[in-house]
C-alpha cells in the first residue's frame, strides 16, 4: 500500500512540473506584448514600461524566469490581477468555495441517483426499466448543458417562477462569509429564510452541472455491474444459494464500485469544465465565471493562475482517487 | 430412488445466428455415495448440463427436461426461493478456475462463513469454529490466519481447497466437481483428487466428477458417462468401460492415453467437436470417426441397451466383435 | 475460422464478418435510428444551400422575432420563426449543420491520426520514450478539456478554426492512451510474436500486424468524440470563443438568443434541440458500434 502510494506520488511530481511549465508558457506565447495589453487604451511611458518588464522578470533568461515562477507558485505567489491589482492566489481562494459548494452538490446529486439507477438497470437487463433508464442516460450524456440550463430557466424560473435565475442568495440577505459555503453560512447567520433562499438558488445549477456526471455514472455502473455479473465468483455466489439481493448488492456491487469510483474521480475534470458554463449562465460567483470573465478582460495573470490551480485540483483529486482505489481494491492494498 | 435423476435434459442457447444446442437429450442418475464421472472433450456439454441442474446458466439458455429431480423433488417445478434452499446446501459445486471463482473483494473467511450463516443459521462463534474445522478438513495449514486472507494472496491449489471447504460447508448430499484439477499443477491435482475421494467416503455424499482426463477417471470413478457434442454416447461401470469400450469415440479416447500407446507417436482424434455451424446431419461423431460410412453420415444413431453401454452407434455389435477395431 | 469450415458436412454457414457486424449493429434499434438521423444530418450539411429557403444572414426587418408557423402570429414563410434580427431560423439551422459536421470531421481526423501514430510509437518505443509520452499526455489530461480549449482559443484568438484546433489538441491524449493500451495488450499475443519471428519489419509489425487489431476501440472512441467535438465547439461558440456572429453556428446562435429566452422560446429551443438530436444520434450510433465491435459484450 505504501509503495503503491509512493509510485503514485512519484508520477504526480513530473506532471505537476509539466502543468506549471504549460501555465508558465501561456503568458509568453500570447500574440502581442502582455504589458502593452495591460496598459490598455491609455498607453504607458517608456519608463513605466521598463519598470513593468523588470517587475514581471521579462528581462531575465527564460530558464531563470521559469525558476522564479516555480518558486513563486510554491510560495503561493501567482502574480497580480491586471484588473483588480489583487493577488491571484487570494482571489482564487475567495471564489473557490462557491465552485466547491456547487460541485459537491452536483456530485451528490449525480451519485445518489446514478449509482442505484445503474444497479437496477443492470439487474433488470433488457427489460423496460433498463431501456427507459439507459435512453434517458444517453440523452443526459448528449445534452448541451448550456442549452439545458436555458430550458430549465424558461420552465422553472420563467413559467413557474419557482427558482431564481442567478446568484447564490437573494440580495436582501446579508451576512459575513464564515466558511464560504452559502448553505452553511446562511444557517449560521440565523436569518429567517436565508437558508431556503440559498437552497433555491442552488437547485437549478446543481441539476445542470450534475446532469452529465449523473448520466456517466449510471451508464458506467450498469456496464460494470453487467461485467461483474458475468464473473466466475458471481456464479460461485449463486451456487452457494445466496439471494439475488445479496449477490447483486454485496458481491457484485462491491466489485463494480472499483471502476465506478474511478469514473467518479475522472468526472471532477468534467465537473470543473461544466462549472465554466454553468457559472456563466447562472452568474454564480465561482472560479468558472472568474476564468471566463478574465479571458474576456485579457487579465492574463488570472487566466494563468486559474489554469494552474484548476489543473492542480484535478491532479490532486486524481491522486486521491488512486489512493481510494487502492483502499477499495484489495488486490492493490495488500501488495 | 436415486439421489439425482436427470432424464432427457436439453439446453439451448440463443445466439446471434439462431439456437445452439449445447446439451442434447442427456440422462444421468447418481446414487447416494456414488462417484460418477462425466468425460468428454471441451465443448461436449458436460459442464453445461450440471450448470443447468444448479440453475447457473445465463438468461440466454433454455432448459427442458422430462425429469430433473433431486431426492424426488423436481427442481424445475419449485420456486426460485425453495431452490436456493437446496442449492448450496444439499447440492454443491466446485469449478475449474479456483482463482477467479472466489470473490476478490472479500476474505476467504467471509465467503465461507456466509454460506454457514445463510443455510445453517450458525452464530458468529459457531461459524468461526466451523470454518476453521473445514479448513483443517481440506488440509489448509494455519486455518485461523488463513481465514483473513484474500483469494489473490493464495495459490491456485489453496484456493481450490477453499472452494472445496465452501462446497462441503453445509454437508451436501451431492457434490459436483467441474474439472476441479484442470487449472492446477500436476502434483496438486493428485492431492485435490485424493481430498475429494476422502471427503466422499467421510460424508457419504454423491460425487459427480466432470473431467476430460481418462486417467483421472480410471483412478477414481465407479461409473462413467461419455459425452460428445452435447449427447451421451456411452455409459458403463469404469472397469467395463476400460475393458470393453462400446462407442468408437470412447475407443479413440482410450487409445489416446499415453499408458496405452503402442507406438512412439501418440494416437490422436483428428478434428474438433462440431460447433454451431458445422453440426453434421447423421451421427455427430461421424466426421471424425474412422469407421463412419454413409449410414453414419445420414442417419443419427439411437442409444443401445445398457448391455451395450447405451452406446449411440450404428455398429456397436461389430465393435464388440472386434470386426472394426 | 477457415480451418473449421474445411470439415465436410456442415449445415449452416458461419456469417461473414461484415454480415455479423451488421447483424449485431442492426439488433440495436437505437443505433439504427441514430444512423438514420446522422444520415439526415450529413445530407443537410452536404446540400445546405439547396435546402435552406433563405440566405441565413438575410435580415427580414419587418419579421423580427416572428414565432413558428403553428403558433399565433407565425407564417409558413418562416416555418420555425425568425430571430431578433429577422433572419429565418430554419435556414440558419440548416446552414448550422455544416459547421457542426465540419467541426466533427476535422477534429476526429486530426485527433485520431495524431493520437494513433503517437500511441503506436509509444507502444513500440523504448521504455523511457514511452514514459515521457505518457507523462505529457497526463499533463494535457490534467486540464479540463473545455478550459484548455478556452485558453487555447484565448491565445489563438476566437474563431471556429482555432476552436477546432484547440479541441483536436485536447482530444489527442485519449487516442494516444487508447492506442497504446491496445498495442501493449496485442503485442503479447502469439500472432505478433510469430510475425516477428517470421521477420516482419518494425513498421510492418506496427501498422499491418498490430494496428488492425486495435481499431475497434479507436473507431468507437472516434464516433463518441465526434459528438463531444460538436458539443465543445457549440459550448465555445456559446461563450463567444468559437464561431463569431453572424455565422449560423448552433452554439453561437444560442449565445445571441440568450437575452430573449423569456420572450421568444423558439430562438433558444431550436438550436439547442438541433445540437441535442445530432449529438444523441451520434452517441446512439457509437453505442451500437461498440456493441457490434466489442466481442466481450457479445452474447455467446
Amino acid at each position: 500500500m505504501f509503495g503503491y502510494f509512493l509510485t503514485r506520488l512519484g508520477m504526480f511530481i513530473p506532471t505537476f512540473l509539466g502543468v506549471t511549465l504549460i501555465s508558465f508558457m501561456f503568458i509568453r506565447v500570447l500574440p502581442g506584448d502582455p504589458i502593452i495589453v495591460m496598459a490598455g487604451e491609455r498607453g504607458m511611458t517608456e519608463e513605466r514600461y521598463q519598470e513593468m518588464v523588470e517587475k514581471l522578470g521579462f528581462d531575465k533568461p527564460v530558464l531563470q524566469q521559469y525558476w522564479d515562477y516555480l518558486v513563486g507558485v510554491l510560495h503561493g505567489d501567482l502574480g497580480e490581477s491586471f484588473v483588480t491589482k489583487k493577488p491571484v492566489w487570494d482571489e482564487f481562494f475567495a471564489l473557490f468555495p462557491a465552485t466547491l459548494e456547487l460541485s459537491i452538490c452536483a456530485m451528490i446529486f449525480a451519485v445518489a441517483l446514478g449509482l442505484p439507477a445503474g444497479v437496477i438497470a443492470a439487474v433488470n437487463r433488457g427489460k423496460f426499466f433498463d431501456r427507459a433508464l439507459m435512453s434517458s442516460a444517453l440523452v443526459g450524456y448528449s445534452m448541451p448543458i448550456f442549452w439545458w440550463a436555458l430550458l430549465l430557466i424558461i420552465v422553472f424560473s420563467g413559467n413557474l417562477g419557482w427558482t431564481p435565475v442567478s446568484g447564490r442568495i437573494d440580495l436582501l440577505y446579508y451576512f459575513p462569509s464564515v466558511t464560504g459555503f452559502m448553505l452553511i453560512d446562511s444557517l449560521l447567520s440565523g436569518q429567517a429564510g436565508a437558508f431556503g433562499s440559498a437552497v433555491r438558488h442552488l437547485i437549478l445549477p446543481t441539476i445542470v452541472l450534475g446532469t452529465i456526471p449523473l448520466a456517466v455514472i449510471a451508464r458506467q455502473t450498469r456496464s460494470a455491474m453487467l461485467e461483474v455479473l458475468g464473473e466466475d465468483y458471481i456464479r460461485t455466489a449463486r451456487a452457494k444459494g445466496l439471494s439475488p439481493s445479496r449477490i447483486n448488492g454485496l458481491h457484485a456491487l462491491r466489485n463494480a464500485l472499483i471502476p465506478v469510483i474511478t469514473v467518479i474521480g475522472l468526472s471532477v475534470g468534467t465537473l470543473l469544465a461544466g462549472a465554466i458554463l454553468t457559472e456563466t449562465i447562472f452568474s454564480w460567483p465561482g472560479i468558472g465565471k472568474w476564468m471566463v470573465d478574465s479571458i474576456f478582460r485579457r487579465d492574463y495573470p488570472v487566466v494563468q493562475g486559474g489554469l494552474l490551480m484548476i489543473a492542480v485540483i484535478v491532479m490532486l483529486v486524481n491522486l486521491l482517487v488512486d489512493v481510494l482505489y487502492g483502499i477499495i481494491n484489495p488486490k492493490i492494498r495488500r501488495r | 430412488m436415486s439421489l439425482l435423476d436427470i432424464r432427457n435434459l436439453t439446453v439451448e442457447f440463443a445466439t446471434a445466428s439462431g439456437k445452439f444446442r449445447a446439451v442434447d437429450g442427456v440422462d444421468l442418475s447418481v446414487d447416494k455415495g456414488e462417484l460418477m464421472a462425466i468425460v468428454g472433450e471441451s465443448g461436449s456439454g458436460k459442464s453445461v448440463s450440471m450448470l443447468a441442474l444448479m440453475g447457473l446458466l445465463p438468461w440466454t439458455a433454455t432448459i427442458t427436461a422430462d425429469q430433473l429431480s433431486f431426492e424426488g423433488i423436481d427442481l424445475t417445478k419449485i420456486s426460485a426461493r425453495d431452490r436456493r434452499k437446496i442449492i448450496g446446501k444439499d447440492i454443491a459445486m466446485i469449478f475449474q478456475e479456483p482463482m477467479s471463482s472466489l470473490n476478490p473483494c472479500f476474505t476467504v473467511g467471509f465467503q465461507i462463513k456466509e454460506a454457514l450463516r445463510i443455510h445453517l443459521g450458525l452464530n458468529r462463534k459457531e461459524r468461526h469454529e466451523r470454518a476453521i474445522e473445514l479448513f483443517d478438513q481440506v488440509g489448509i495449514p494455519a486455518p485461523e490466519s488463513r481465514l483473513n486472507t484474500f483469494p489473490h494472496q493464495m495459490s491456485g491449489g489453496m484456493n481450490q481447497r477453499v472452494m472445496i471447504a465452501m462446497a462441503i460447508a453445509c454437508k451436501p448430499k451431492l457434490l459436483i466437481a467441474d474439472e476441479p484439477t484442470t487449472a492446477l499443477d500436476v502434483t496438486i491435482q493428485a492431492q485435490i483428487l485424493d481430498l475429494l475421494l476422502r471427503l466422499r467416503d467421510e460424508q457419504g455424499m454423491g460425487l459427480v466428477l466432470i473431467t476430460h482426463d481418462m486417467g483421472v477417471v480410471a483412478e477414481t470413478a465407479e461409473r462413467v458417462q461419455v459425452q460428445y457434442a452435447g449427447q451421451k454416447v456411452e455409459e458403463q461401470p469404469v472397469k467395463d468401460l476400460f475393458r470393453t469400450p462400446r462407442h468408437p469415440y470412447t475407443v479413440a479416447l482410450l487409445n489416446a492415453l499415453p499408458e496405452r500407446a503402442t507406438s512412439k507417436l501418440l494416437p490422436t482424434i483428428p478434428g474438433v467437436v462440431p460447433g454451431q455451424f458445422d453440426r453434421p446431419k447423421g451421427c455427430l461423431f461421424s466426421p471424425r470417426c474412422q469407421y463412419a460410412d454413409d449410414l453414419c453420415r445420414s442417419l443419427p444413431p439411437t442409444p443401445h441397451s445398457a448391455e451395450f453401454g447405451k452406446a449411440r452407434c450404428h455398429y456397436v455389435e461389430k465393435i464388440i466383435a472386434g470386426e472394426l477395431a | 475460422m477457415a480451418e473449421l469450415s474445411a470439415i465436410p458436412p456442415k449445415t449452416e454457414d458461419r456469417p461473414s464478418a461484415l454480415r455479423e457486424f451488421w447483424y449485431y449493429f442492426s439488433e440495436n434499434r437505437g443505433a439504427v435510428m441514430g444512423l438514420w438521423v446522422f444520415a439526415a444530418f450529413v445530407f443537410c450539411a452536404a446540400f445546405a444551400p439547396l435546402l435552406a429557403p433563405y440566405d441565413p444572414t438575410e435580415q427580414f426587418r419587418e419579421h423580427i422575432l416572428q414565432p413558428p408557423a403553428w403558433q399565433e402570429g407565425g407564417s409558413w414563410a418562416f416555418p420555425l420563426g425568425t430571430d431578433p434580427l429577422g433572419r429565418d431560423m430554419l435556414s440558419r439551422l440548416i446552414m448550422g449543420s455544416r459547421y457542426s459536421f465540419f467541426v466533427g470531421i476535422v477534429v476526429v481526423c486530426v485527433a485520431v491520426t495524431g493520437g494513433v501514430i503517437i500511441g503506436l510509437l509509444s507502444g513500440f518505443a523504448p521504455k523511457w520514450i514511452d514514459t515521457m509520452i505518457m507523462r505529457v499526455m497526463d499533463i494535457i489530461l490534467s486540464f479540463p478539456s473545455l478550459l484548455l480549449a478556452l485558453v487555447l482559443v484565448a491565445i489563438l484568438g476566437p474563431s471556429l478554426t482555432n476552436a477546432m484546433i484547440a479541441i483536436a489538441i485536447v482530444f489527442q491524449p485519449h487516442y494516444v492512451r487508447l492506442t497504446r493500451a491496445s498495442v501493449l495488450s496485442e503485442r503479447q499475443k502469439d500472432y505478433v510474436t510469430s510475425a516477428r519471428v517470421a521477420g516482419a519489419s518494425k513498421a510492418r509489425l506496427m501498422f499491418k500486424t498490430v494496428l488492425p487489431n486495435c481499431l475497434a476501440p479507436i473507431i468507437v472512441q472516434a464516433a463518441l468524440s465526434f459528438s463531444t467535438a460538436i458539443l465543445d465547439a457549440a459550448a465555445l461558440g456559446f461563450l463567444g470563443m468559437g464561431a463569431q456572429p453572424p455565422t449560423p453556428e448552433w452554439g453561437t446562435m444560442l449565445a445571441e438568443a440568450r437575452e430573449f429566452i423569456l420572450r421568444a422560446w423558439w430562438v433558444v429551443t431550436f438550436p439547442g434541440l438541433a445540437i441535442l438530436v445530432t449529438v444523441l444520434a451520434i452517441n446512439l450510433m457509437g453505442d451500437g458500434l461498440r456493441d457490434a465491435l466489442d466481442p466481450k459484450l457479445k452474447r455467446s
